[in-house]
């Protein structure tokens, strides 16, 4: 089978798969939900593919697809994964199986638009992980916000309309700078090809503002301070399935790019800028953590929490600078982007796992506000060990997935500078704050009220999603070696990308 | 002045259709009303041979006709397959809303016909008179389909602004032909092109090429000669603002290519500068002044102006890329404004016009396939991937950028920005608000043919999208040669 057009076949099956789901109708909810179900397993199947087809000794684009796209602009429909779009694929479609699984009982209205929603969706977003063409790219980057404004326009909260408006807006607006820089990058180049664009030589000035083209989509995906607020209202109004995809997958896109785009596009502009990006990452460690302590919503919390943990991944990615430009120390270098890389897909699990939390709760009593619940572990004993165990995971406790990647990026910036690592350390008595006292409020203490009392513990389907998150969380967090080595060719690849210098 | 059977050959596809059209007058005339639908469907096939006729009627590449007067270039026969199948589309989509008003009288369609006819003469201009004999042509029938539905106050009241504002740009445009020929003392598009660098008179020159523009403009509905727009979009029929606002860009373009290029190339400096501001201006005023419209139909009028902005934005570069780039975006923009318009044709019915946003309201409850195919032309006409629109705005950026115009690329993004706005807010009370208490239902009896083809020219938009690239090659050696 190594022959077969893989990637295609994984960014096809569910977006055509969305087609049957969608001819479901309104009249036939059960068998929308089992055919969606059925394309997601297959999808994720056809993920699981791709590890034993893949070589890890390489930095080369594996799984290569070429065919002519538009010709007259040389666009092309280029496909290629490296060990970080495998990792990132993995996580969309396993994310995918839970979302589906999740919203089994939840969504009532209109469960065949929901469902084909969100596998056109899947398949944009590893449409995204995987275009070796800028145009490609930008193609799936913006076709993504279609489904998700659908998604958490129809189903969403009470003001659900002006969080989906504010939202397309805002990511919108950032990315049509990055298509004009792009646009340049061709016109310069003669191809959107991502590979001949990465090895383009570009004067410092032209660098500059195509970093800030870039910085401003991917900033605003990200999501980076000050362009974060979106954020928290696409992610209170959204149902449980488009929280869960906001946070775990479509949140790395944004730092994806920078992987894809800023680093190896414009190093020396990055270099010169990395300062900037650095700051900003630490005043989402530790500013959104302060927020995040203050915030009486749950969704918000956790919210503002994947700001401040995504300001770990930009950090990661931009403290390289530091390090191979001035200290020429390049196995930290290597070291930081891992943990960046290690603490992208950690979120997604731990984001992922928080948010179908709350949407369990959410589901028996219809209110997110903390001081609605309380005591929690009395009533439901099972739903407050995955809680307590996700909670844990996102204050980075060792033996969990957070610890991994949060503690690589600190070792990294510890090297480049003290007072960085010093800042960055900071979230972890300002994460496990405001996320063990989230804990304490919830599942301890007094049963708040009666109806608390009344709450069921989670059924079956529950605990399968919560337990395949909890399995990720933990797997990550005792044994991350087989995911550092997947992607650890590419990951020096990407380090010798940034310290040649493309001036001149 | 000899003329040929070659010559006759040339503009094989226009005496046709003149014969044709005449015809279908004198068969309408002995027809009862009840067997109106045969003159519906024979004006459809005489569409439909036409693009025939252009496609295989004649020997390929490049030929004139009648000593320059009328060009036939791989442009002209893309532009007309275009004008005859948006036209042929708007016939289909209107069939049940002139049933229903009892408009659906022959004149109807003859005078589309005259007006396509017009169109595709102004497309194969190759002299200053017979360019305003074809724009003439297609003005005349054009105030007549605007008047159309007699016992509407607003439809009149449309006409007379349209008529009185199209004969004050005519007149305009005639003023500066004047001048073109009084510079260069010949009225043929080819010499005045050879004869513009050397003229004694660059000032006389100058002088009747900002008039030119000026034809132009209005033309496109560009500001700030759009006036018109709102007023017509709102107050004509439907079908007919489906018709106006599709098959006459492109016919608008051409006529931009056959003066500015052709004619006045030499000046590119001057009115590439003259032509961006008209675009900025569009894009401005066409994006701010939609936000605010709570007519659909106004708000597509509205629309439409900052669309030829960004046609124009292509059209300014006077480089073969940006020609290539405007001409696809006017078949673009021609498809996305037959689906929209179509949504309000479908959904209005006896004695109800589908005209305001609100109308929309629940669309996804009462039809969530014809709201899928509203939402698909909503976020092509915003220029979102995966859809046609974003590749067509792809290609005007690069064309602006390359040619030097960077500015005026952000300008246009800025303004896609503001555009989004209220395409995203039909999505939005399509998808997310619940219906109106009184709203009809959607039409009784299907009119199958009608559904089909909007089907299929909404999910054009969606396919156009994944892959144009032969669309795309055609437009861009239609220039390169």
């Amino acid at each position: 089978m190594t022959d077969w057009p893989i990637l295609s076949l994984l960014i096809w099956v569910p977006v055509l798969g969305a087609v049957p789901v969608l001819a479901c109708g309104n009249a036939r909810p059960r068998l929308a939900r089992w055919l969606s179900l059925l394309v997601s397993v297959v999808a994720f199947a056809i993920s699981l593919y791709l590890i034993p087809g893949f070589n890890f000794d390489t930095s080369a684009m594996q799984f290569a697809e070429l065919h002519a796209w538009l010709p007259a602009i040389h666009a092309t429909y280029k496909l290629g994964a490296d060990g970080i779009s495998v990792a990132l694929i993995l996580l969309t479609t396993f994310t995918t199986v839970l979302v589906i699984g999740g919203a089994w009982e939840v969504i009532r209205d209109k469960v065949h638009q929901y469902m084909a929603a969100m596998l056109v969706l899947e398949g944009l977003m590893i449409g995204v992980f995987c275009a070796m063409d800028a145009l490609l790219f930008y193609f799936f980057f913006e076709a993504m916000l279609i489904p998700m404004f659908i998604i958490i326009g129809i189903w969403g909260g009470p003001r659900r309309v002006y969080a989906t408006l504010k939202f397309f807006i805002y990511t919108f607006l950032g990315s049509i700078f990055f298509l004009i820089g792009l646009i340049y990058l061709y016109l310069k180049a003669g191809t959107f090809d991502l590979q001949v664009l990465q090895a383009l030589p570009l004067s410092m000035h032209e660098q500059v503002w195509l970093f800030f083209a870039f910085l401003i989509a991917f900033a605003v995906k990200t999501p980076m301070v000050p362009v974060h607020t979106w954020l928290p209202d696409a992610h209170v109004e959204a149902p449980t399935g488009g929280s869960v995809i906001l946070a775990a997958i479509m949140l790395k896109v944004g730092t994806y790019g920078f992987v894809r785009f800023s680093l190896p596009i414009v190093p020396d502009a990055s270099q010169q800028l990395a300062w900037l990006v650095i700051v900003l990452s630490l005043v989402a460690i530790i500013y959104i953590g302060y927020v995040a302590l203050v915030q009486e919503d749950m969704k918000k919390l956790i919210a503002y929490s994947s700001v401040a943990h995504m300001g770990f991944v930009t950090l990661g990615l931009f403290i390289v600078f530091m390090l191979v430009r001035g200290l020429h120390d390049a196995q930290t270098a290597q070291l930081g982007v891992q943990g960046a890389v290690v603490q992208m897909i950690s979120h997604g699990f731990v984001s992922g796992a928080m948010f179908t939390c709350i949407g369990v709760m959410y589901d028996r009593l219809h209110t997110r506000l903390i001081k609605d619940y309380g005591g929690l572990a009395k009533v439901m004993p099972w739903f407050s060990a995955f809680v307590v165990l996700f909670a844990m995971a996102n204050c980075g406790l060792p033996g969990t997935s957070g610890f991994v990647g949060e503690f690589m990026v600190i070792l990294a910036s510890f090297k480049a500078n003290a007072w960085v690592a010093l800042c960055a350390a900071f979230t972890l008595i300002i994460g496990a704050g405001y996320t063990l006292w989230l804990v304490k409020r919830i599942i301890f203490g007094e049963v708040q009220s009666e109806a608390v009392s009344r709450m069921p513990d989670i059924n079956l389907r529950e605990a399968a999603v919560l337990g395949a998150f909890a399995l990720g969380v933990l797997a990550l967090g005792v044994w991350p070696g087989p995911l550092t080595h997947l992607m650890d060719a590419s990951v020096s690849h990407l380090v010798t990308q940034v310290t040649a210098t493309k001036v001149g | 002045m000899m003329f040929s059977m070659n010559d006759l050959l040339v503009m094989l596809p226009e005496l046709y259709l003149t014969g044709a059209a005449c015809l279908l007058l004198l068969v309408d005339a002995f027809l009862r009303d009840d067997q109106r639908d045969a003159t519906h469907w024979m004006s459809i096939v005489v569409l439909l041979i036409g693009i025939y006729l252009v496609i295989f009627g004649q020997p390929p590449g490049t030929a004139t006709a009648f000593g320059g007067m009328f060009v036939r270039d791989p442009m002209a026969e893309i532009l007309k397959i275009f004008v005859l199948g948006a036209t042929a589309i708007v016939f289909v989509l209107s069939r049940p809303y002139l049933r229903d008003r009892g408009l659906m009288r022959g004149e109807f369609y003859t005078l589309m016909l005259f007006a396509v006819l017009g169109q595709m003469l102004l497309i194969s201009a190759g002299n200053l008179v017979s360019l305003y004999l074809g724009l003439e042509l297609y003005s005349l029938a054009a105030y007549a389909l605007i008047a159309f539905n007699r016992d509407s106050k607003l439809s009149s009241e449309a006409a007379i602004k349209y008529f009185v504002l199209s004969a004050l740009a005519s007149g305009l445009l005639l003023y500066g032909m004047s001048m073109l020929y009084g510079a260069t003392g010949s009225l043929s598009l080819a010499t005045i092109h050879s004869m513009a660098s050397t003229t004694n008179h660059p000032n006389l020159l100058r002088f009747g090429l900002v008039f030119l523009v000026i034809g132009i403009g209005f033309k496109f509905g560009a500001a700030p000669f759009h006036m018109w727009i709102p007023d017509v979009y709102e107050g004509a029929p439907t079908p007919v603002v489906a018709f106006i606002s599709s098959a006459p860009k492109l016919a608008a373009f051409a006529m931009a290519f056959r003066l500015l290029q052709e004619g006045m190339g030499s000046m590119a400096p001057d009115w590439r500068i003259m032509l961006a501001a008209i675009a900025v201006l569009s894009l401005a005023i066409g994006n701010i002044a939609a936000i605010a419209q709570t007519n659909l139909k106004r708000m597509l009028g509205y629309s439409t102006i900052s669309h030829m902005g960004f046609l124009l934005l292509g059209l300014t570069q006077g480089s073969e890329a940006g020609y290539a780039a405007a001409m696809y975006y006017g078949i673009c923009y021609a498809l996305m404004s037959t689906a929209s318009f179509g949504i309000i044709l479908l959904l209005a019915r006896a004695g109800f016009e589908c005209e305001m946003i609100d109308d929309l309201k629940g669309l996804n409850r009462r039809s969530p396939w014809f709201a899928g195919m509203m939402a698909l032309a909503m976020f092509s006409l915003a220029g979102v991937p995966p859809l046609f629109g974003f590749f067509a705005k792809v290609l005007v950026l690069k064309a602006a950028i390359d040619g030097g115009m960077l500015w005026l690329a952000i300008v246009a993004i800025v303004a896609a920005i503001v555009g989004l706005i209220y395409y995203l807010r039909v999505v939005k009370v399509m998808y997310f608000d619940a219906p109106q208490e009184d709203a009809p239902p959607l039409q009784a009896k299907p009119d199958f043919s009608m559904r089909w083809v909007l089907s299929a020219n909404a999910l054009a938009l969606l396919a156009l999208g994944f892959g144009s690239g032969p669309l795309l090659d055609w437009c861009q050696k239609a220039f390169t040669g």
